[in-house]
């Protein structure tokens, strides 16, 4: 009887243990979680600045000015040759 | 004799030894009672505050942002999105500066002394010191270390395309909410729904463990328009080139796929700066006119009276019509043209723009006839774009139709349209017949019209067309060189209260290329004003130079040698009035 009980104290000592330990691995993971989470926020703001960065950069209407500083100008409608290709890829 | 000691001639205690004892236990045992049944009572009755309490130290609701849908063109460029912006705060009576600081906060806030100090003297409790700022901005007003001064982030709205786009993308109001536009119209699917979770944070504010999620985050999702940022910048160009040349009052522009029905390109002028809203803007700048406005097409209606007088038989393009003197009276009313003609084939009617032709075929046909023509090309009815507040013209049913009436609208007078709805109904001519569903959002694929008239009457108006756009018709200048180009001008006196006054509408829609139709142009300029009126003159150039280029940039193979454009100094058009 006594050798049971030690045997179940044990166990139990065991599963408290092993309770503790795997709420602190959940309460780490939580951490690792938000903060990974916070992160991808943080990119996804990035990002959204970053296109705006670039759609503003390459509006046609900065590139036309930039265009035109340069005098650069579209070819004359006669040298400009479209070819038609023979299959259109689908 | 012996004294008793003290002890003893002392009263003897009555109580029993334990007593002493048993009271300062009874005691302990009443206070550790009432410890206990305060401790239970606390944890099972009364837990409402220290549960609170607890909660409030370690467990927090986080609010979970949710950022508003972009608004794209039709290659994925953008034309609005949503960025995090700081705004920063303070109550004025708590807030604490140096000179010193104010002197730095101005210039990190890019504004002067002076401004800012006013700024904060105006306000009563509470005052923005810089409203939606970049971040970095807000950062180094905030390392100032100024008490008092706070910050907040929302999120900003920007359109990279500006004023270009800007009548057509409409523009956002507080609480991040459409207010015009697309922006407006789309609300429900730009429009994210802010979360939030409660969650338990240790001592140093990291996030331990998720409780409960009490409402996950909705963004708002991205929504493609039809639009194409190249077209439409080419599209605002010329059009305010050709309204500041001519000092025109406004104008409109709209670039449809024939194919599909999409309107590439929708330009307005005068427009607004969608980015920069907080001084007044007159509300007649934010109207996206190609819509929301509608005016007397004159004679860009003339194909569909020809198209009505085909579909009946009444005429054959070779027909001869005399045009006589130039005028025509009507039950008291004369209808003129600009230049005497002599007789003219009907197809020279349409080409040359005679009103006087025109009226005569008009008047050979039922009224019933002609509305149906009309009213199935899509007059009278709004184009449903998806735009909020477009409008429908007017298209008065044919039972009501006087004679001088029908004279009148077979030459566009007595009847209204908007630009788009003009654009939408040349597609019957574009095509082989078929009226197509315009929209403002990306299509996926070609779409089914809807029949209105036999091919061979398209066929036929296709060739006038042409005509018309060549010399010896109204618009020489609608040339373009390498592409074949079909189209109609208009030159529409302005109706003021009730009475027709010296000011036009010049306008132009037309088509390239002829063999096979891949856009719709449509040109409008209200009151030009220097000199020059003429739709051939005005609108036609424009309609050549966003025609020329857009087909280039969408790749279109040429149908004509590349010389075939006259130069338009040579050009010389036939002048028309409607």
């Amino acid at each position: 009887m006594t050798r049971v009980n030690l045997v179940l104290l044990v166990v139990l000592v065991a599963c408290a243990l092993s309770l503790v330990t795997s709420r602190h691995q959940a309460r780490k993971l939580t951490t690792e979680l938000s903060r990974a989470e916070a992160q991808a926020r943080a990119f996804d703001v990035e990002f959204g600045r970053l296109t705006l960065e670039q759609s503003t950069w390459a509006t046609p209407a900065r590139v036309d000015k930039l265009a035109r500083e340069q005098r650069l100008q579209s070819p004359a409608a006669a040298r400009v040759v479209v070819v038609e290709m023979p299959e259109a890829p689908r | 004799m012996r004294t008793a000691s003290p002890a003893r001639g002392a009263a003897p205690r009555l109580e029993p030894p334990g007593m002493r004892a048993g009271i300062v236990f009874g005691a302990l045992i009443l206070l550790f009672a009432g410890l206990g049944g305060r401790a239970l009572y606390l944890q099972w009755i009364d837990n409402e505050f220290l549960q609170g309490q607890g909660q409030a130290r370690h467990s927090r609701d986080i609010e979970m942002p949710a950022h508003r849908g972009r608004i794209l063109d039709r290659h994925g460029e953008a034309l609005a999105i949503s960025t995090p912006v700081k705004s920063l705060w303070a109550f004025p009576d708590r807030l604490e500066m140096t000179p010193v600081q104010l002197t730095e906060l101005a210039r990190v806030l890019e504004t002067s002394r002076v401004a800012l100090e006013r700024r904060i003297a105006a306000a009563d409790d509470f005052v923005y010191i810089a409203k939606q700022v970049p971040p970095e901005v807000a950062e180094r007003a905030l390392a100032l270390r100024i008490k008092g001064l706070h910050d907040e982030t929302t999120y900003g709205r920007y359109y990279p395309a500006g004023e270009i786009a800007a009548p057509v993308v409409g523009f956002t109001g507080t609480k991040d909410a459409g207010q015009e536009g697309i922006e407006l119209a789309q609300q429900a699917w730009l429009g994210g729904h802010v979360g939030s979770r409660r969650v338990i944070i240790n001592r140093r504010g990291e996030v331990v463990e998720d409780v409960a999620s009490i409402r996950a985050p909705q963004a708002g999702r991205d929504l493609a328009l039809s639009l194409d940022s190249r077209i439409q910048h080419l599209a605002f160009r010329e059009l305010k080139a050709a309204i500041d040349a001519h000092r025109a009052k406004a104008g409109g522009l709209v670039v449809l796929d024939v194919a599909t029905g999409e309107i590439l390109a929708l330009a307005n002028y005068p427009t607004f700066n969608p980015n920069r809203r907080d001084g007044k803007v007159a509300p007649e700048r934010m109207r996206n006119r190609a819509l929301t406005d509608v005016f007397e097409p004159g004679s860009t209606m003339k194909p569909f009276t020809a198209a009505a007088a085909l579909e009946a038989g009444a005429v054959r393009p070779d027909t001869m019509i005399a045009t006589g003197p130039g005028s025509l009276t009507i039950s008291g009313r004369t209808i003129r043209d600009a230049h005497p003609v002599g007789t003219l084939t009907f197809e020279q009617v349409i080409q040359k723009s005679s009103n006087v032709g025109t009226v005569k075929v008009a008047l050979g046909l039922p009224a019933e006839r002609m509305w149906r023509t009309l009213s199935d090309a899509g007059f009278g009815a709004v184009p449903r774009t998806g735009f909020p507040g477009e409008v429908s013209g007017r298209l008065r049913p044919a039972q009501s139709w006087r004679p001088i009436e029908q004279a009148t609208i077979s030459y566009g007078h007595g009847i209204s349209a908007n630009l788009v709805q003009l654009a939408r109904a040349y597609t019957i001519f574009a095509t082989d017949g078929e009226l197509k569903p315009v929209t403002l959002f990306k299509a996926t694929g070609a779409v089914a019209g809807r029949p209105v008239i036999k091919p061979e009457t398209a066929r036929a108006v296709r060739r006038m067309l042409e005509l018309a756009a060549q010399p010896g018709g109204t618009a020489p200048k609608a040339q373009v060189g390498g592409y074949r180009v079909a189209g109609k001008t208009g030159t529409a006196h302005k109706l003021e209260g009730r009475n027709y006054a010296n000011k036009y509408v010049a306008a132009f829609v037309g088509f390239a290329p002829v063999s096979n139709p891949r856009l719709i142009v449509a040109v409008m300029i209200d009151e030009p004003s220097a000199g020059q009126y003429y739709g051939g003159a005005v609108a036609a150039p424009v309609f050549s130079s966003v025609t020329g280029a857009a087909l280039r940039l969408l790749g279109v193979p040429s149908d004509a040698p590349s010389t075939n454009a006259i130069l338009p100094a040579d050009a010389v058009e036939i002048g028309e009035e409607t």
